[in-house]
């Protein structure tokens, strides 16, 4: 996994609540075996027409959007399918940060096994931030993660809460496969003992 | 109260006898008894195990299934579609070798994932279950703590049969008093989603509880455990009682002889607690349900069958009042008009939300002796062939081939149009499924959520329709 650092880049508004993970990735696309190559994808109903063609409308198909690293959104973003696609897509997208007031739980655990930073602040704090990201391209934000701030283009500093041992595995790109594993003599122990206790629950 | 005799809820005894260890930060490394795995989303997670040179942990714990790509016409010939093909191919190369039980296409068994753990037994009181599917909430009306995931925690349970989790607050919901004639579990969960909103439920796992839930059936709970997920909830839970243990007993993975009669001691002692403290409690009253269904392009968006479509303008906040005309336009509806008089063109009954036996019956009882209406193209999915096998027996699928619908083969269907079951562009569904978002269906298409009973009355109306109006 990539480590996240600090990002500073282009954010689009997508100021939508509920944007579910079908919106981001719909169910036909989910065909894949591979993770990579869904960007194209990307909020298809939205982002081309029924004849296949860019929607001039959408955000990301505008100048300087196009390149957007950093989705500020509205409330219950990811909500919907359990699907790592929608992380995958953004990432393929290029997009390594969603700023919004609140996260489906899935979606936002999926965000971190990825690389992806979801930060998740007040509505008129993202209300403030979506009319920086209006200002296109005048206007790119900074993510610092270590500092958790968000620095908007006129200097001001937003603090943002996360978890800190998911700050720990993002900072460092950590796989939580390999942390776990260090712990196989402590789930050894625990399944002899349920074993013992619940036999049928092992039967 | 000292520790350890604190009351604690259901999901807080299920929670404290999986961690295997807290982690500083309060995380916990839980364990994971039952992994159900489906082929859309576990490829990738076989793939990292292979890159990394890494086994599954307990194949004995986890048992794969493919039922989202696959046809429901006839599968003899195997996939036509190529990408749906690879995707089932690589699940069965995947599952040989790295040992891991599988219902094959061509088996009985093969379903739904979330109607295949129950109706095997897989699914029990107490364990935790996990799935690379936000539904997994289902396995919860047995009193087991089950939850969705994503693809790189399937990799992390297949390799260590654990997963990295901060413990969710508890919600319980109080369904109070006898639900109404007519009535189902389906409107007493789109009715706790029209209440609490598609986030609701967010950083909860609910329990269900109140004497309306004690009286369904075991179909009926897992309805409403599977929309947890659509109340923005990690998993839904009820208790298990005398009916989670009667529908448990001999099924194939069920514990048997001496296991069992411990197994239901332990599972007797799971029950919340007298005077367990939740953080959130929600109380509804079952005598004012009626019929529900959807309006719009969320399941929040719930309106009784007797009312019509709500008006945007008359929403105060900005942003869900632009929402909502967006909502109306995507779903081609005028603010007023009566739902009953919404004519559909498709009729989907099937899904993990409602394609058990018991939902196979009650939309039988609409259907029997009544036609399709002309124009409408209605579907019946099992959720498993054991479901469709048992419908046969009992006459339902005559019932529903006379009266003109579609009897298919078990599987997802079109819940998600990943196979060519789809809406067409601008088409409208009376659908038994969960979901109605935008294009969910098939690009374009418009989803009415309902139960199965109001799905069947859809279809012989070719309208949306009070189911009360047909049965009495
Ligand atoms: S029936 Fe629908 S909701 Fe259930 S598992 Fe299949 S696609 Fe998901």
């Amino acid at each position: 996994m990539q480590p996240f650092t600090t990002l500073t880049g282009i954010a689009a508004p997508l100021p939508i609540p509920n944007i579910d993970t079908d919106k981001i990735i719909p169910a036909r696309f989910l065909k894949t075996i591979k993770r990579s190559g869904l960007g194209k994808n990307l909020f298809d109903a939205m982002r081309y027409r029924a004849d296949g063609s860019e929607n001039p409308d959408f955000i990301l198909n505008q100048e300087p959007y196009r390149k957007a690293e950093i989705l500020v959104a509205g409330p219950n973003f990811g909500c919907g399918s359990s699907r790592e696609h929608a992380p995958w897509a953004l990432l393929d997208f290029g997009i390594r940060c969603v700023i919004a007031p609140d996260f489906a739980d899935i979606f936002h655990n999926n965000c971190f096994k990825n690389g992806i930073l979801p930060i998740k602040l007040p509505q008129e704090i993202c209300d403030a931030l979506m009319e920086d990201a209006r200002l296109g391209a005048n206007a790119r934000l900074t993510v610092d993660l270590e500092r958790q701030v968000v620095v908007r283009p006129n200097g001001e500093e937003i603090h943002f809460e996360i978890d800190p041992f998911r700050k720990h595995c993002l900072l460092n790109g950590l796989d939580d496969i390999g942390q776990t594993m260090a712990y196989a003599p402590k789930i050894d122990a625990y399944e002899a003992k349920r074993r013992a206790a619940e036999p049928w629950a092992f039967a | 109260m000292g520790e350890g005799t604190a009351p604690r809820t259901l999901f807080d005894k299920i929670w404290d006898s999986h961690v295997v260890e807290r982690l500083p930060d309060g995380t916990c490394i839980l364990y994971i008894d039952r992994h159900l795995v489906h082929e859309v989303t576990s490829p990738q997670a076989f793939e990292g195990l292979r890159m990394a040179g890494r086994s599954v942990r307990r194949p004995d714990a986890t048992f794969a299934v493919a039922d989202h790509n696959v046809p429901t016409s006839d599968r003899s010939k195997g996939i036509d579609e190529p990408e749906s093909r690879i995707q089932v191919e690589t699940l069965e190369r995947n599952v040989a070798e790295f040992g891991v039980p599988y219902f094959p296409l061509m088996d009985a068994r093969q379903g739904i994932v979330h109607i295949v753990g129950p109706e095997q037994g897989i699914s029990q009181p107490g364990l935790t279950i996990v799935c690379g599917d936000s539904h997994t909430s289902t396995h919860g009306a047995l009193g087991a703590l089950a939850f969705g995931i994503g693809t790189s925690e399937v990799e992390h349970v297949l390799a260590t049969q654990t997963l990295l989790q901060k413990p969710a607050k508890n919600m319980l919901i109080d369904v109070q008093g006898k639900l109404p004639f007519g009535c189902t579990a389906k409107d007493i969960i789109l009715a706790i989603i029209g209440r609490i909103g598609t986030a609701g439920g967010t950083g909860h796992v609910i329990e269900y509880a109140g004497e309306a839930i004690r009286d369904l059936d075991m179909a009926g709970r897992m309805t409403v455990c599977n929309m947890s997920i659509e109340a923005g909830a990690r998993a839904g839970l009820v208790a298990p009682d005398e009916k989670t243990f009667a529908y448990l007993k001999g099924r194939p993975y069920a514990p048997k002889g001496e296991a069992w009669e411990r197994a239901v001691a332990y599972w007797s002692t799971l029950p919340s607690d007298p005077g367990a403290r939740y953080d959130t409690t929600v109380t509804l009253k079952a005598d004012e349900i009626v019929p529900l269904v959807t309006w719009g392009t969320s399941p929040e968006d719930v309106v009784p069958i007797t009312g019509a479509v709500p008006d945007p303008e008359a929403e105060t906040n900005e942003a869900r009042r632009a929402a909502k005309r967006r909502m109306l336009d995507y779903m081609a509806l005028t603010p007023g008009t009566r739902m009953q008089d919404v004519a559909v063109d498709v009729v989907f009954i099937g899904s993990c939300t409602n394609g058990r036996i018991e939902d196979l019956r009650a939309a039988a009882a609409v259907a029997r002796g009544r036609k399709v209406a002309d124009g409408v193209r209605a579907m019946v999915v099992p959720g498993s062939g054991l479901v469709k096998r048992q419908a046969e027996e009992e006459g339902l699928d005559r019932i529903f081939r006379e009266a003109g619908f579609e009897w298919r083969e078990a599987g997802c269907s079109m819940c998600l149009g990943m196979n060519p079951d789809q809406l067409k562009p601008g088409q409208r569904s009376a659908s038994t499924s969960n979901r109605n978002f935008e294009g969910r269906q098939g690009p374009g298409g418009r989803t009415h959520l309902m139960s199965p009973a109001m799905a069947a009355a859809a279809a012989v109306t070719g309208r949306l329709t009070d189911v009360r109006q047909l049965v009495n």
